[in-house]
C-alpha cells in the first residue's frame, strides 16, 4: 500500500508537467492582450507596445516558458500582471472561501444525497422513489445561478434569514461563516446532490438484488441494518467514485456560485484572470486545481480499499 | 429568455417583495454607520493611476492622491494643492506655490520636488502631458514649496491639464516612488496626500478594497465641487465591494448590505425605484458617447464615401435603445463628436446624422466609394453589454446596406489585441470594432484621443484628416472661449466629413444608493468627499 501511494504521488509529477505545458501553450496561442487591457481605452498603440515590453510579453515562447518553469521549480508562481502581487499571495487570499464552500457543499451533499438514494432504492417504484428521482432531474436541469438567485430571493430578501452575498472568515466565528455559506452551498450542491442520489439509488438497487441481502433478510436482520450496514457498504465504490469525479463539477460550479454570491474565492479569481489575460494567475490557479484533482482521485482510490477489502494495491 | 428578462426575473424579482419598503436590514447593518460600503463599476485590479488608466483606478486614486488643480462642474480648473501661480507676460514661465499643511500618508510633507517627479512620471502617459513635454524647457523645484515650469511656447491649457478628470490624472506622489518606477512600470507603494489612505493590507483584488480617512488631511476652505474645493471626508472608512453580477449588487443594495452602487444597469432601475429605501439618479451628466470605429487603412473603409454611407444609413435611436432600453431619459441623438450640454458642444457638419435614415443614399455612396463585396470584419466584444448591443445593430445595418459582414464575436481582451493590428482585414486585421467614450473625455479635444486624426499615430482605425488636426491645434492655441468654440466647430465638421469614427449616440447611466446616505454628487467619477451616512 505504501509503495502504491508513493508511486501515485510520484506519478503526479509528469501529470502536472503535462498540465503546465498545456496551460502555458494554450494561453500563449490564445488571442487577447493583457497590455491592451492595462493600457485602457485611451491608450495609443505605442503605449500598449511599451507596456507589452515592460511585462516581457514580447519575449519568445521558449524563453517565457523556460522562465516560468524555472520559477515554479523554485516555488514561485510568478507575479500577477495586473495587481503586481505574487500569484501565491493572491491564491492564499482566495483559497479559504473556496475551500470552505467546497467542504460545506460536500458535507451537505453527501448528508442529503446518500440517504435520499438509499431510501429511493428501498422504496423503489413508490411515490418516495418518484419524488427523489424527480428532485434529481430538477436539480440536474436547473442551472446553478438560477438556484442561487431563487435562494437569495427567498431566504435573504423575503425572509431575511441569511445575507445575499459575501464571505466571512471562519476566524470570525463559525456562525457568521456558515451564514454566508449556506445559500451558496445549497446552490452549488444541488447538481451534486442529484448526481450522488441517482448513483446511490442505482448502486443500491443492484446490491439489494444480491443473494447475501436475501440471506440477511432470511436471518431476520432489521431493515436499517440491511440498508446501511450490508448494502450501502457494498454499494459504496461507485458512490465514492462519483463523489470524486464530482469534485471537478464543484470546481466548475464554484466559478458561477462565487460570482452570484460575490464570494471572493478562487473561481472568481480565475474568471477575472481569464477575462484580463492575467497569464501568471491563470497558470497558477489551473495548476492548483489540477493538483487538487489528482490528489482527490488518489484519496478516492485509497478509499476503495476501505469499502471493498478485495481491492488491493 | 434574453439577458434583460433574465436579470429581471433573477434578481430583480427581489425588489417586488421589497417594493413596499419592507426591505429588512441585513445582519450587519447599523454595525458601523461610519463605514460606507460601495459597489464600484469594476474590479480594482491594480492601483497605479499612471500605469493603469482604467476609470476604476482613477476613481479610487482620487481618494488617495491629490492634484495640483481640480476641475469643477464647469470644467474650470481651480487650485487644489497649489496656493496659486504666477505666469510671465510671455506665457512661457509658470511659477507655482504649494499651499501649506500638505502631508503624505506616511507623515512626510509634500514638497516641490515630489511635484516635479510626479509631473515627470505623468507626462509620457497623458496626451496633454506629451504636448507639454514636447515644449518643456525646464521643470524644477525652486524651494520646498515652489516649482517652476518653463515652456518653449505658450500653453494656455496648462492648468486644465493638471486638473482634468480624464485619465491619467496628474496625481502627486512622493518623489521616491515617482522616480523609482517609470510610467510603464507599476508602483508597489500606495502613498498619497489625498483625503483618504489606501489600506493595502485589506486589499483583495477582485473582491474588496478599503480606504480609511486620513486625519492629517487639510481640506481647502471652499466647498467641494468635483475635483476642486474642500475634500471633507465624513465617514471613517470606505469599503469597495466588487460585485461582478448586477443582480447580486441589486439584491445587496435592497438588503442594506451595501450603501451605494455606482452603476446599476438600466434594466434593474424600475425595480430599484420601487424600493423606498433606495434613491436613484443620473450618475454623470456628461454621460457617454457610443462609437464604432472603422479601419481607415484598408478597404472598404479606406474610402471616405463608404464611411459616409454608414453614417447616412445608421439610426442612432436603434443603437441607443439597444444599449439603454426604453428609458428615453437616458439617451439623445448626437450629430457630432463632443459631449452635449457642455460649452464646446457643436453640431457643425452633423447633418448627415439628422433626419430620416436614407438607405438609398447609403447604397449610392457605397457604389461611388467602389465597394465591391469585400468582407467587413466586424469585431464585437460579447462580454461588454454596450459593445455587444452596438455590434448587433451594426451587423444588421451593414447587411441591409448590402455589405458582406463577417461578424467576429469575441471578448474585450481579444478585441483590445486585434484592434491594434494594422494588417489587412483578411490577414488578421479588422474592419470595425465598437466601443464607447466617457463624455468627460469628449468635452473638448484636450484628452480626446479617439477624435485625433493624425494618421499612423492616431487612435485605432488610424484616421488621417489634416483638417481635424488643424482644428485641434487651433483649439490648443485658443486664447479664450469663443476661439475654442470656433475651433471645435471646425473639428466637428471636418471629423464628420472624414468620418473619423461613427458616433452612435449619447447615453447616460444611473447610480443608486440607500437613502440613509447623503451628499452624493453627480459627476464623471464618484466623489466620496461630502458623502455621509446616518
Amino acid at each position: 500500500m505504501f509503495a502504491y501511494v508513493v508511486r501515485r504521488v510520484l506519478a503526479t509529477i509528469p501529470v502536472m508537467a503535462i498540465v503546465a505545458l498545456f496551460v502555458f501553450s494554450l494561453l500563449y496561442i490564445a488571442p487577447g492582450d493583457p497590455a491592451a487591457v492595462i493600457a485602457g481605452d485611451q491608450a495609443t498603440p505605442e503605449d500598449v507596445e511599451r507596456i507589452r515590453q515592460s511585462l516581457g510579453l514580447d519575449r519568445p515562447y521558449l524563453v517565457r516558458f523556460g522562465s516560468w518553469v524555472f520559477d515554479i521549480l523554485r516555488g514561485d508562481l510568478g507575479v500577477s500582471i495586473f495587481t503586481n502581487l505574487p500569484v501565491l499571495t493572491m491564491i492564499q487570499q482566495r483559497v479559504e472561501p473556496t475551500l470552505s464552500l467546497m467542504v460545506v457543499t460536500l458535507i451537505l451533499a453527501i448528508t442529503i444525497a446518500v440517504p435520499m438514494g438509499v431510501v429511493a432504492a428501498w422504496k423503489v417504484g413508490t411515490w418516495v422513489d418518484n419524488f427523489v428521482m424527480s428532485f434529481a432531474v430538477l436539480s440536474f436541469s436547473v442551472p446553478v445561478f438560477v438556484v442561487g438567485y431563487l435562494l437569495a430571493y427567498i431566504f435573504a430578501l423575503e425572509l431575511d434569514w441569511l445575507p445575499v452575498q459575501g464571505y466571512t472568515s471562519i476566524s470570525q466565528g463559525v456562525g457568521p461563516w456558515l451564514e454566508n455559506l449556506i445559500l451558496p452551498a445549497i446552490a452549488l450542491g444541488s447538481v451534486y446532490i442529484a448526481l450522488i442520489a441517482r448513483i446511490t439509488r442505482a448502486s443500491m438497487l443492484e446490491v439489494l438484488q444480491q443473494d447475501y441481502i436475501r440471506t440477511a433478510r432470511a436471518k431476520g436482520a432489521g431493515q436499517r441494518s440491511i440498508l446501511f450496514l450490508h448494502a450501502l457498504k457494498n454499494a459504496a465504490v461507485p458512490i465514492v467514485t462519483v463523489i470524486g469525479i464530482g469534485v471537478a463539477l464543484l470546481i466548475g460550479g464554484a466559478v458561477v456560485t462565487e460570482s452570484v454570491f460575490a464570494i471572493p474565492g478562487l473561481g472568481r479569481l480565475t474568471v477575472d484572470a481569464i477575462l484580463r489575460r492575467d497569464y501568471p494567475v491563470i497558470q497558477g490557479v489551473v495548476l492548483l486545481f489540477s493538483f487538487v484533482y489528482v490528489l482527490v482521485n488518489l484519496v478516492i482510490d485509497l478509499l476503495y480499499t476501505l469499502f471493498d477489502p478485495r481491492i488491493r494495491y | 429568455m434574453d439577458r434583460r428578462s433574465f436579470l429581471r426575473a433573477g434578481a430583480g424579482v427581489a425588489a417586488i417583495g421589497a417594493s413596499g419598503g419592507v426591505a429588512a436590514p441585513a445582519l450587519s447593518q447599523g454595525a458601523n454607520a461610519r463605514t460606507l460600503r460601495f459597489v464600484p463599476q469594476a474590479n480594482l485590479a491594480n492601483f497605479d493611476p499612471i500605469w493603469g488608466t482604467q476609470y476604476v483606478v482613477r476613481n479610487a486614486s482620487a481618494m488617495v492622491w491629490d492634484t495640483l488643480y481640480g476641475v469643477d462642474d464647469k470644467l474650470d480648473p481651480k487650485p487644489q494643492m497649489v496656493e496659486g501661480e504666477t505666469v510671465s507676460p510671455d506665457g512661457l514661465t509658470w511659477t507655482f506655490k504649494l499651499r501649506s499643511g500638505l502631508k503624505f500618508h506616511d507623515g512626510e510633507p509634500v514638497l516641490a520636488k515630489d511635484v516635479v517627479a510626479s509631473i515627470t512620471r505623468w507626462m509620457p502617459r497623458d496626451p496633454m502631458g506629451q504636448m507639454l513635454r514636447a515644449i518643456q524647457k525646464e521643470l524644477v523645484a525652486v524651494d520646498d514649496t515652489t516649482f517652476r515650469w518653463v515652456l518653449g511656447r505658450p500653453y494656455p491649457k496648462l492648468k486644465y491639464a493638471l486638473g482634468k478628470t480624464n485619465t491619467p490624472i496628474c496625481f502627486i506622489m512622493p518623489e521616491r516612488i515617482a522616480t523609482k518606477f517609470d510610467p510603464f512600470t507599476q508602483i508597489t507603494e500606495y502613498v498619497g496626500s489625498g483625503p483618504m489612505r489606501f489600506v493595502q493590507g485589506e486589499w483583495v483584488p477582485g473582491a474588496s478594497a478599503v480606504f480609511a480617512k486620513f486625519d492629517q488631511y487639510v481640506p481647502r476652505q471652499e466647498a467641494a465641487n468635483w475635483l476642486s474645493g474642500g475634500k471633507r471626508i465624513l465617514v471613517d472608512r470606505v469599503e469597495w465591494k466588487v460585485m461582478p453580477d448586477p443582480a447580486t449588487a441589486a439584491a445587496a443594495l435592497q438588503n442594506g448590505e451595501v450603501d451605494w452602487w455606482e452603476n446599476p444597469i438600466s434594466d434593474l432601475i424600475p425595480l430599484m425605484r420601487r424600493n423606498r429605501n433606495i434613491a436613484v439618479d443620473i450618475a454623470d451628466p456628461l454621460g457617454n458617447i457610443g462609437s464604432f470605429r472603422m479601419n481607415h487603412l484598408h478597404a472598404p473603409f479606406n474610402s471616405k464615401k463608404v464611411r459616409q454611407a454608414v453614417l447616412a444609413a445608421m439610426s442612432q435611436e436603434d443603437y441607443m435603445r439597444a444599449i439603454v432600453g426604453n428609458d428615453d431619459a437616458l439617451w439623445k441623438p448626437l450629430p457630432g463628436f463632443f459631449t452635449p450640454g457642455t460649452p464646446g458642444y457643436t453640431e457643425a457638419g452633423g447633418d448627415i446624422l439628422k433626419g430620416p435614415r436614407n438607405l438609398d443614399l447609403a447604397k449610392r455612396l457605397l457604389a461611388e466609394g467602389g465597394y465591391s463585396g469585400q468582407p467587413v470584419i466586424c469585431v464585437v466584444a460579447q462580454d461588454q453589454p454596450i459593445t455587444k448591443a452596438q455590434g448587433d445593430i451594426t451587423a444588421d445595418l451593414l447587411k441591409r446596406m448590402g455589405m458582406n459582414v463577417d461578424f467576429i464575436a469575441t471578448d474585450w481582451g481579444t478585441t483590445g489585441q486585434r484592434r491594434a493590428m494594422k494588417n489587412p482585414p483578411d490577414q488578421g486585421g479588422w474592419s470595425m470594432f465598437h466601443t464607447w467614450h466617457a463624455g468627460a473625455d469628449c468635452v473638448n479635444p484636450a484628452a480626446y484621443n479617439a477624435l485625433r486624426a493624425n494618421g499612423q499615430t492616431a487612435w485605432f482605425g488610424w484616421p488621417d484628416s489634416p483638417a481635424v488636426e488643424a482644428g485641434v491645434n487651433e483649439w490648443f492655441a485658443a486664447p479664450d472661449a469663443p476661439a475654442e468654440k470656433a475651433a471645435m466647430d471646425k473639428i466637428n465638421a471636418a471629423a464628420m466629413d472624414d468620418v473619423v469614427y461613427a458616433p452612435t449616440g449619447f447615453f447616460l447611466g444611473y447610480t443608486a444608493w440607500r437613502r440613509n446616505v447623503s451628499g452624493i454628487a453627480k459627476g464623471p467619477l464618484p466623489f466620496f468627499w461630502g458623502v455621509s451616512k446616518s
